[in-house]
């Protein structure tokens, strides 16, 4: 009996997890992936929000302020890469001025601090790329860049290192109301709990359902996204928006933290909790509208793109407690932007939620800092060769595009929560990440995987599932 | 008779010279089997090709087979001259089951006549 | 710290060929820096044969062709290291490189050459449109699980685009026992040689589709398809022409791409058109005594062709290493202009006093070209038209300058070389 299942390995599931981890708690986090970030985590902005997007008085606008002010001190607390960039919405007509004017207005009453309306020889200065007919824009110096992945894993792994076990490929197929709580029914077999926290992005509203009868309903609205090589990263230096629109807040020009440019998203509701394709027409569109605010992009190095799915719920804010009819049932449901930026307090106010409710002792051994993977790159020359001294894996480079070595790739397998998959080593240290995506790497990374994980090659897949990279050896149909 | 005689008989084939990378466009005339002209070719080699190409044609053929207790590395292996084209494919799947010990050489013979060719397949790579 | 009078970055055909040219020059201080566990580059993956026709009158594989060079740089004791990646080359040629035994290091070198090579295009460079599963492959990481590891990476396979690689790829797998159901091509003329069109897609009944490519990818997890279609004289794709077809991998063959980090990181000057560096009739760039050759400098498409041009580069940085504080200062130099259908010329300028008798200027045109000539132009005066039964953008082209005829145009400023059609 568990005191408490986490249905969602995603950044919202993974921050609750750590938080929860503050409390003397036997607690689970099931994924149906078969990894952590697999769902809405891994395909989004990479945005901090300032927070004057979000109506007044909405969860939405309340959280992301909460979570906005807490992400550097998270970032350092558990090592993952944030960046405070500062963020440009541009307003490119003279009648849409007062548009700026309600956005910062609306910053106001959410409590954002420093936020200024600039003139166009002022904005201009600050990004010589923003395209010529923008008059002027709201700077937010709050608003920040993070790496979603980073964020995620750091969360799920100092959970781990606390006491919160982690199942994957553990899909929850129903849950069950029982006098002391819960049995979760999951493709790995059944799961007592005395309180569930629903964290399970775009089928949250499914799990929801399954025990309350005020339903909730999720749209995926997918949103494409192209990301370029790190020769277009310093194009712009901050994050910039146009003006909001009816799907949300436009399309965005930001940099990433590890250097590169993100262009996206587009708004598209789908029906589909899986669609995840990227549509010709949704790009068309993107690289259209990133030159309203963004001039002579280079679209040239277009290394990928990608499309995630938003879980935006019907009510437009996030949902989040103890649902009104399932005692000790919790949502963080509906968890669309800014929930990146969110996660941390929603985290925190979850935790919180559940321990008043199970009435859990704190957990005198709470370790609060995780150290990340040890990335060589930033060590100085002597330090570096100590360390290839100690370990000569640091010295053979196996991603040559991104420059990550061996030791870095092993220390993502091993680690808590560690990689099982090209893509969870991919997540971890950026292997296969850079402008080859993985054309050079993916064979040796392979290899690591194999010798590391002691799984044959066939059985060693992208990111789990059916993802098989090879299918058999030369003439086995012969 | 098979289906390129056939073909050849028909009067006019149009052939690409695999000779070299130039790829000269050749055009051979046939009657009743036998070769009138090859034209288009810029060299020998293009002659004897196309002639042989409508008569019965060859190709080199390259492959791996398994390196003994090394599951990562194969020795690449090619027929040591052009074997029929028809034969291709027995040529590979004889050397499916073949599997060498290290050190290999260059132009060492990893099987003799293979598939009933006279060909043998000789290792193009060093495995030490 | 280290210290050479050569430092080859890489060791490849290109890298091989110029230590040992640089070598023959009578250069003793030189070190070749490989990032693989051997030498040889990308050809010990390229099994096939047709290697070394001009080099050596006979047709090698890929590791053959490679260990003739590494035999003769074994021979000639020039140093390397391998499974040693360059980290990073400071414009003063200091070098940063690093491997499991000597961590990081650096080396001081009087002359650097560039011999990196290139990579594919990856399938984000194209944007297509779908889903982001397993089994999407560049045609080089295909060649490398099949031809090295012995590991198949799908059964039924899809290749877009018909570059050299795709369709050597096609044969190779169809050896060892996929399906190969289709090679699409963007581009209305295939980007590879005609003789693989014949021995490797002809021969094995695989169809080739010239002006289609795919616009969208099936399978969340892995391919489960692809959909193919007809595109316009734009590339833009023809509504109703979309096919869909079943197959468990796609592989894309959509070109190469000179690997350039190292060069812009250390400052020297790129040419848009090759994505390679500009150099001068000496394969140097505008980085003193920093030299290129091979498809880091621009994408060959015989490897005959990387060793002649990369064996030029090491004579010339042996020269440079005996008279470089004696050069004489540029005045000025000739340039060379590609015109009315020639992409790009190698080198760019020339300097008529350091260029040999005779200097092979190396081209690609952008368009296939039946019975035109390649004209030559001195300023405005046209000093040869060559005839070519054939051109196409997947071969390469070359003209040779005679240093004699460059010297009897004194205030010659630029060379223009055009395509120009016949009978004109």
């Amino acid at each position: 009996m568990y005191d408490v299942v986490i249905i969602g390995a995603g950044v919202t599931g993974c921050a609750i997890a750590r938080e929860l981890s503050r409390y003397q708690v036997k607690a689970c986090v099931l994924e149906k992936c078969e990894d952590v970030c697999c769902g809405t985590s891994k395909a989004n902005s990479a945005i901090a929000h300032a927070g004057f997007d979000a109506l007044p008085g909405t969860k939405k606008a309340l959280f992301n302020i909460r979570g906005s002010e807490m992400m550097e001190a998270v970032s350092k607390e558990l090592d993952f890469p944030f960046v405070k960039n500062g963020s440009l919405v541009v307003c490119r007509k003279e009648k849409d001025l007062p548009k700026l004017q309600e956005l910062y207005d609306r910053g106001i009453q959410n409590g954002v601090k420093d936020m200024r309306i600039i003139g166009r020889e002022e904005v201009h200065e600050m990004e010589p790329n923003l395209a010529d007919g923008v008059l002027a824009a709201l700077y937010a110096p709050t608003a920040g860049i993070v790496c979603p992945f980073g964020m995620t894993i750091a969360y799920a792994e100092n959970a781990a290192v606390n006491g919160i076990e982690f199942r994957f490929d553990t899909e929850v197929n129903a849950v069950r109301k029982e006098e002391e709580g819960y049995v979760i029914h999951t493709t790995r077999g059944e799961f007592r709990t005395r309180a569930i926290v629903n964290a399970a992005g775009v089928y949250a509203d499914a799990i929801h359902n399954m025990v309350s009868g005020e339903k909730l309903h999720i749209t995926p609205r997918r949103g494409d996204y192209c990301l370029l090589d790190h020769t277009a990263g310093e194009h712009v230096a901050r994050t910039v928006f146009p003006l909001p629109g009816e799907y949300g807040k436009g399309v965005l020009v930001a940099p990433t933290v590890h250097g590169n440019l993100i262009l996206g998203p587009t708004a598209v509701d789908v029906e589909n909790k899986e669609e995840t394709c990227v549509r010709q027409e949704e790009l068309d569109y993107l690289l259209d509208k990133v030159g309203h605010s963004v001039k002579n992009i280079p679209i040239r190095q277009v290394i990928t793109s990608f499309a995630g799915l938003r879980a935006h719920e019907d009510s437009d804010d996030f949902v989040l407690g103890e649902a009104k009819d399932a005692r000790n049932f919790f949502d963080a449901a509906g968890i669309e932007s800014p929930g990146l930026t969110s996660a941390p307090a929603i985290g925190v106010w979850m935790a919180e939620q559940i321990q008043e409710s199970l009435q859990l002792p704190v957990n005198p051994e709470f370790i609060p800092n995780r150290k990340g993977i040890l990335n060589p790159a930033e060590l100085p020359m002597e330090k570096r060769n100590e360390l290839i001294r100690q370990k000569p894996e640091y010295g053979t480079i196996i991603c040559r595009c991104e420059m990550i070595s061996e030791g870095e790739i092993m220390d993502a397998i091993h680690r808590p929560v560690g990689a099982r998959s090209l893509d969870g080593v991919k997540r971890r240290t950026r292997a296969g990440m850079g402008r080859c995506q993985s054309g050079f790497c993916s064979p040796r990374t392979m290899e690591i995987l194999e010798r590391e994980l002691g799984l044959p090659m066939e059985e060693l897949t992208k990111s789990g599932g059916e993802s098989k990279i090879i299918v058999g050896i030369n003439k086995d149909r012969w | 008779m098979t289906v390129r005689e056939d073909r050849a008989e028909k009067g006019k084939r149009e052939l690409v010279c695999i000779g070299c990378p130039l790829g000269c466009m050749i055009t051979v005339t046939c009657k009743d089997g036998q070769i009138l002209t090859v034209s288009g070719n810029t060299c020998k080699k293009g002659d004897q090709y196309a002639r042989n190409e409508v008569t019965n044609p060859e190709r080199m053929v390259t492959t791996t087979v398994r390196l003994a207790d090394r599951p990562h590395e194969t020795v690449s292996v090619k027929s040591e001259r052009s074997i029929p084209k028809e034969k291709i494919f027995d040529f590979v799947k004889a050397l499916k089951m073949v599997e060498v010990k290290a050190p290999v050489h260059i132009s060492d013979v990893i099987l003799s006549d293979v598939a009933g060719t006279g060909v043998a397949a000789v290792a193009t790579v060093n495995r030490l | 710290m280290l210290s050479y009078d050569i430092v080859i970055v890489g060791g490849g055909p290109a890298g091989l060929a110029a230590a040992a040219s640089a070598r023959e020059q009578g250069i003793e201080s030189v070190l070749i820096l490989e990032r693989d566990h051997t030498l040889g580059g990308i050809l010990n993956q390229c099994i096939h044969n047709g290697f070394g026709l001009h080099t050596f009158k006979e047709e090698l594989t890929g590791p053959e062709y490679a260990a003739r060079f590494i035999d003769r740089v074994n021979e000639l004791g020039i140093e390397y290291k391998l499974n040693t990646m360059v980290m990073d080359i400071s414009s003063e040629k200091c070098i940063t490189a690093m491997n499991r035994e000597e961590g990081l290091f650096q080396i001081r070198a009087k002359a650097v050459i560039l011999a990196m090579g290139c990579r594919e295009r990856p399938r984000g460079a194209l944007n297509i449109p779908g889903y982001r599963p397993a089994g999407i492959f560049s045609a080089g990481t295909a060649q490398r699980l099949v031809n090295m590891e012995g590991y198949l990476p799908g059964r039924e396979v899809v290749i877009l685009g018909s570059g050299d690689i795709g369709l050597i790829m096609a044969r190779r797998m169809t050896l060892e026992g996929a399906k190969v159901k289709l090679v699409a091509e963007l581009m209305p003329y295939s980007g590879g040689l005609k003789r693989n069109i014949v021995q490797c897609l002809d021969d094995f009944g695989i169809p080739l589709k010239l002006s289609h490519t795919v616009i969208d990818i099936d399978g969340k997890e892995r391919v489960k398809g692809v959909t193919v279609a007809q595109v316009d004289e734009h590339r833009k794709p023809i509504p109703g022409t979309e096919e869909y077809i079943s197959c468990d991998t796609l592989l894309l063959s959509v070109g190469l791409i000179p690997e350039n980090e190292l060069s812009r990181g250390m400052g020297v000057d790129m040419e848009p058109v090759t994505s390679g560096p500009v150099v001068n009739e000496s394969l140097e760039t505008n980085v003193e005594g920093v030299f290129a050759c091979g498809n880091v400098l621009h994408v060959h498409d015989l490897v005959d062709y990387v060793s002649e041009e990369a064996a030029a580069a090491g004579k010339n940085a042996a020269r440079y290493i005996r008279e470089g504080a004696k050069r004489a200062e540029q005045a000025g130099c000739v340039e060379l202009a590609a015109e009315g259908g020639v992409r790009y010329t190698v080198p760019k300028y020339i300097h008529t006093d350091r260029m040999e008798e005779k200097l092979t200027v190396r081209f690609r045109v952008g368009d296939v070209y039946k019975g035109c000539y390649i004209c030559t132009y001195f300023d405005d005066t046209c000093v040869k038209r060559q005839k070519r039964p054939v051109m196409a953008p997947g071969e390469m082209e070359e003209i040779k300058l005679q240093k004699q005829k460059l010297e009897e145009y004194p205030d010659l400023k630029k060379i223009t070389i055009r395509i120009e059609k016949g009978g004109e």
